[in-house]
């Protein structure tokens, strides 16, 4: 077993947010097949959750697509009411995948040529 | 009726705000392709209806997209030249008043008049659709204090006007993908429950609906995310074949990428779960879809499967909902944010008891925080040296959502040290309530306006 180390979600994969009401969606998509795996196993519905905690989702439901290496996430009641009810000035939610994208992962080093960018860039 | 293979459709607008230069481009593209082509703009947001609405109970004339000269005017003649037909939700509140201008700016631009067809069977703001409403979403809607109240329709009256030879078809709500699916259906001549074509479509009209977002816009991230020109976009054009597959494209010599990446972002924008996605055409499964690089800025899109349309049509009820007051000043250099955290608990203070009070401290915490304040009261305040200070909250009284902007302007001269560049602003608010209605209560169609014989408040 190698030993891995801890990434930023970002390097490994991106993604953008949608909304619709009082619901977000984040995709995430991987930057390479080879980092598909890691990221079932590591992003799962309740690590999604924890790292969206003081948003207070009341559920997180993970959609898989496998082909195209990405995932959809479905955050219920994360925006405080959404466009009609939150008093944040992105009331919309738009800068949410860039919490999801912050969230830390472990990979293998011999996934680390698979990776974007570099940590000390952020 | 036509035997091309391809039909383009080029999308110059994502929203009603949009870039206004970026049609000329993509129509050029267009026409130099010698097919069959269509253009559309896609204006209208889940609210911009509302506004709409609101604009046109000051002005009758008003109520449809404010940008819709900027919009046309630089392409109407040579679309009207080449046979690119236009089609838009750029009618809002208003289609008739839209295409009531676009007569007028054709005559202006001395072009021969187009035949435009105006789609209406969305508004159901009328005391006479009331009972429906009620029947949808309960009796509380006769609480409610509607500015608009609009159906999504689907393509088919699109599809149906182009049939009967529209050059311009202006609608008011329709489905978003529906724009791409209209002009599909009237070329390739698709059975109206062809699921999987119609699904295809619709995600060619999804990639499509939010202008650049498919073509590098809202996707740069220096460093690891690196789009050429930005400030010069490609707005993109999908080829669509008459299984209904496309492929993504843009205008030459623009800025922007569209590759594998930038695809699969729009791709699952807005969408919830992949198998069923919903629109009045059909239920959209791209949950076996594929995407392909097959060329620079050339990507397929295949594998999108069709289930049957839902029976319903969903409808979103827009209506007044109270006031949003919100108030900011600065602080910068030594003990900003300090200075910023003292001025704060002021205002909870002195605004307490009026509400839920959101307090956002820019450069330190802002939006990624919730309104009630756990984030920033589990962050340990810092020393940051440049902090904006904003306080939020709703109220459905104006006077008393006034207090607000009043509050934070009293911190000139009752605050802490230094706070400077105060803005305050109060703005009505918005609710949307969305029911479904059964699709046989909604009498969608189209009609030619003749724009010689309609009256200025037909």
């Amino acid at each position: 077993m190698t030993r891995s180390f801890q990434v930023s979600l970002y390097r490994a994969a991106h993604g953008r947010t949608g909304d619709k009401g009082n619901r977000s969606n984040i995709s995430v998509i991987a930057w390479h097949p080879a980092l598909w795996d890691t990221l079932v196993e590591q992003l799962t519905e309740d690590a999604v959750a924890r790292q969206f905690a003081h948003r207070r989702p009341s559920k997180v439901t993970r959609h898989l697509l496998p082909q195209l290496r990405s995932m959809n996430f479905v955050l219920d009641e994360v925006l405080d009411g959404g466009v009609n009810d939150s008093l944040n000035l992105d009331s919309h939610g738009k800068a949410l995948s860039f919490l999801l994208m912050d969230m830390p992962i472990h990979v293998t080093p011999e996934l680390a040529v698979h990776l974007v960018g570099s940590d000390t860039a952020d | 009726m036509n035997t091309d293979p391809i039909l383009r459709v080029g999308c110059a607008a994502g929203f009603s705000g949009d870039r206004t230069d970026a049609a000329l481009p993509v129509v050029k593209a267009l026409v130099a392709s010698g097919g069959p082509a269509v253009l559309i703009f896609e204006t209208l947001a889940e609210r911009t209806l509302a506004l709409a609405q609101l604009a046109r109970r000051s002005d009758p004339e008003a109520g449809y997209e404010p940008l819709l000269d900027e919009l046309l005017r630089p392409v109407l003649g040579l679309c009207l030249q080449h046979g690119v037909r236009i089609v838009s939700n750029f009618g809002a509140a208003n289609p008739t008043g839209a295409a009531r201008a676009i007569a007028a700016l054709a005559t202006q631009l001395g072009l021969r008049m187009p035949r435009i067809a105006v789609v209406g069977g969305d508004d159901l703001s009328g005391v006479s659709q009331r009972p429906l409403l009620a029947s949808a979403i309960g009796s509380e809607v006769h609480a409610l204090k509607i500015v608009s109240a609009n159906a999504y329709l689907g393509a088919e009256a699109i599809a149906d006007a182009l049939l009967a030879g529209a050059e311009i078809v202006v609608c008011g709500r329709v489905a978003d993908p529906s724009l791409t699916v209209g002009p599909a259906l009237a070329h390739f001549g698709w059975a109206r429950d062809d699921w999987d074509r119609l699904a295809r479509a619709t995600m060619a009209g999804h990639l499509l609906e939010c202008g650049t977002q498919v073509s590098g816009g809202y996707y740069a991230d220096p460093g690891y995310k690196d789009i050429p020109g930005l400030a010069n976009l490609g707005y993109p054009i999908a080829e669509i074949d008459a299984d209904g597959d496309c492929v993504i494209t843009k205008p030459p010599g623009t800025g922007g990428r569209i590759d594998e990446h930038t695809v699969k972002e729009q791709l699952l924008y807005e969408v919830h779960d992949p198998a069923a996605y919903l629109t009045p055409d059909v239920v959209a499964d791209i949950s076996q879809a594929t995407v392909q690089q097959l060329g620079a800025d050339r990507v397929q899109l295949r594998g999108v499967r069709g289930h049957a349309r839902p029976a319903s049509l969903k409808v979103n009820v827009c209506h007044e909902n109270g006031w949003l007051a919100e108030g900011e000043i600065s602080y910068a250099g030594p003990r900003a944010e300090a200075r910023a955290r003292l001025a704060a608990g002021v205002l909870r203070e002195r605004l307490h008891g009026l509400g839920p009070l959101r307090v956002d401290l820019i450069g330190v915490s802002s939006v990624l925080a919730d309104d009630a304040g756990r984030s920033l009261a589990a962050q340990e305040a810092g020393s940051a040296r440049d902090v904006r200070l904003r306080v939020a909250l709703n109220h459905p009284e104006r006077r008393a959502a006034e207090r607000l902007g009043r509050e934070v302007t009293a911190l000139y001269t009752c605050g802490p040290a230094g706070g400077g560049g105060v803005r305050t602003a109060l703005r009505p608010r918005l609710g949307t309530v969305s029911c479904l209605v059964p699709r046989e209560h909604i009498a969608d169609g189209f009609r030619f306006i003749d724009p010689d014989r309609e009256g200025a408040t037909a």
